[in-house]
């Protein structure tokens, strides 16, 4: 089977500093991988080099395209990866306002997507933007409203919404449940899974909070200093940790 | 179906001065289709230790551990997970799930997971919860604020959702009553028939007598006990 992502030591410095080192992995079709590690440790760095809002200082990050098959989306042109951001890949941001435009209907977010891709019947968009919002169970009379009048969940919610309205394979998460209370991370988290599991999607997902990848993440890799220290199977990785630094990370969290 | 060949396993803790702690030394046995084997041992001789590393939970340092064709020890992660969500079924002594998320659904998971269509999920998943004695107006409610008990059963359904070829079972009679021990009692006993290999773990020492084959002293293998 070909990986849908394969990221081949990828580094990113700034200065003299560290923002990740050498990382590399394959990630399969349907497999969702989480990346933990305390704050600065290189994970958010690493996520944007491989979602192409970094330029890496090395290293490959391959996907298979459905078009011309593996291909390294470092070296590709700029409009080949817009492209690509726009059609196959995700991207669903900590805060929801970094991935929406606040000032316009939540129903237009979800729409902009479709018409980046080339749709242009008015109909359609609105019919298939209400349907997205109402999967991330959003009232269809709540359409034409803003983001600003939702809630952070809400919002957050729409924002998924807009992302997988064009059927994407990968998507990048960066905390999707940061910043948002229990109960509505519960929801969401419910509705992740769910979406990850009927539309078959690949996702990668930085967080730092455990309960979160053991819940959502097949796979785990945890950062320290730029560099991973440990990668393996979630509850492998969360139940008999390896590393030093992992042992560390897994006995630190605060039992409810 | 599983086969275990000079499987050890040490446990480094090393933010506690590096202590290297020998939990499971050399251990060798196989299940057939069929067939059920008990681990036996006292408390912390390491039996649900060794069933974690079968599950791949706990990382196996030697040895190979083989269900079917594929050797947990060596796998990928991801043929591992292909692994539990086709051949390995694992019934965990606590019940982990997303919460909020309705009892039908938590049980129908492992078969929605497979590719089974919602609404056989679902019907399977109302079978076995009507089976083990769930009020029906509990389904559509989270497990979370069960009892142990129930929560235990929720679980045990969620395990024989789908008919595993290999299945773990560490202690599924614990916390039940006698009916409902009876139900999984012979839930067991179908599961042998269709010819599902089975490593479990039981206090009760009846149940143990009724549906294992073979018993496993697992002091045998465990350094610090046995010397």
């Amino acid at each position: 089977m070909t990986p849908l992502l394969s990221v081949q030591g990828i580094t990113k410095r700034y200065g003299a500093h560290i923002g990740c080192a050498d990382v590399s992995f394959d990630l399969y079709p349907g497999e969702v991988m989480g990346i933990v590690g305390e704050s600065g440790s290189g994970k958010s760095t690493l996520l944007n080099c491989m979602a192409g809002h970094l330029a890496p200082d090395a290293g490959q990050v391959v996907f298979d395209t459905r078009a011309d098959g593996p291909k390294d989306t470092v070296t590709m042109s700029e409009p080949e990866r817009r492209m690509l951001g726009r059609t196959d890949w995700a991207f669903v941001h900590q805060h929801a306002r970094d991935g929406l435009r606040m000032g316009v209907s939540a129903g237009g977010n979800v729409g902009e997507r479709l018409m980046a891709v080339g749709e242009r019947h008015y109909g359609d968009i609105r019919g298939k933007a209400t349907d997205w919002l109402e999967r991330v169970e959003i009232d269809a009379d709540r359409v034409d409203d803003r983001p600003t009048t939702f809630s952070g969940g809400m919002q957050q919610r729409v924002q998924i919404a807009r992302n997988l309205v064009t059927g994407p394979r990968l998507v990048f998460m960066d905390e999707p449940t940061g910043g948002l209370d229990v109960s509505v991370q519960a929801r969401l988290l419910d509705l992740l899974r769910g979406l990850v599991r009927d539309m078959g999607l690949s996702a990668i997902i930085v967080t730092h909070d455990l309960a979160v990848v053991r819940l959502l993440a097949d796979r785990l890799m945890v950062m320290k200093s730029g560099r991973v220290v440990e990668a393996g199977l979630t509850d492998q990785v969360l139940d008999d940790p390896q590393h030093a630094y992992s042992q560390l990370l897994v006995s630190s969290v605060l039992q409810v | 179906m599983i086969e275990l060949k000079n499987v050890s396993k040490t446990f480094t803790l090393h933010n506690q001065g590096s202590a290297v702690i020998e939990v499971i030394s050399d251990v060798s046995f196989h299940v057939a289709p069929g067939e059920c084997v008990a681990l036996t041992g006292a408390s912390g001789a390491g039996k649900s230790t060794l069933m974690r590393m079968v599950y791949g939970n706990y990382l196996t340092q030697f040895g190979s551990i083989r269900i079917g064709d594929l050797d947990i020890v060596q796998a990928e992660p991801r043929e591992i997970i292909a692994l539990r969500r086709e051949v390995l079924g694992y019934v965990s002594q606590f019940l982990r799930v997303v919460p909020r998320v309705p009892t039908l659904d938590v049980v129908a998971d492992p078969l929605r997971a497979l590719g089974v269509p919602a609404e056989n999920a679902q019907a399977r998943a109302e079978d076995l919860l009507a089976q083990l004695n769930i009020p029906q107006r509990l389904w559509s409610l989270s497990p979370t604020t069960f009892s142990g008990g129930e929560q235990q059963r929720v679980n045990i359904a969620r395990g024989f959702a789908h008919a595993y070829p290999a299945m773990l079972l560490d202690e599924p009679t614990a916390s039940l009553d006698a009916t409902n021990r009876e139900v999984v009692l012979s839930l067991i006993e179908g599961a042998k028939t269709r010819g599902a290999a089975i490593i479990g773990i039981f206090h009760d020492e009846a149940a143990r007598a009724r549906v294992c084959d073979r018993e496993i002293d697992v002091s045998a293998f465990t350094p610090e006990l046995a010397a």
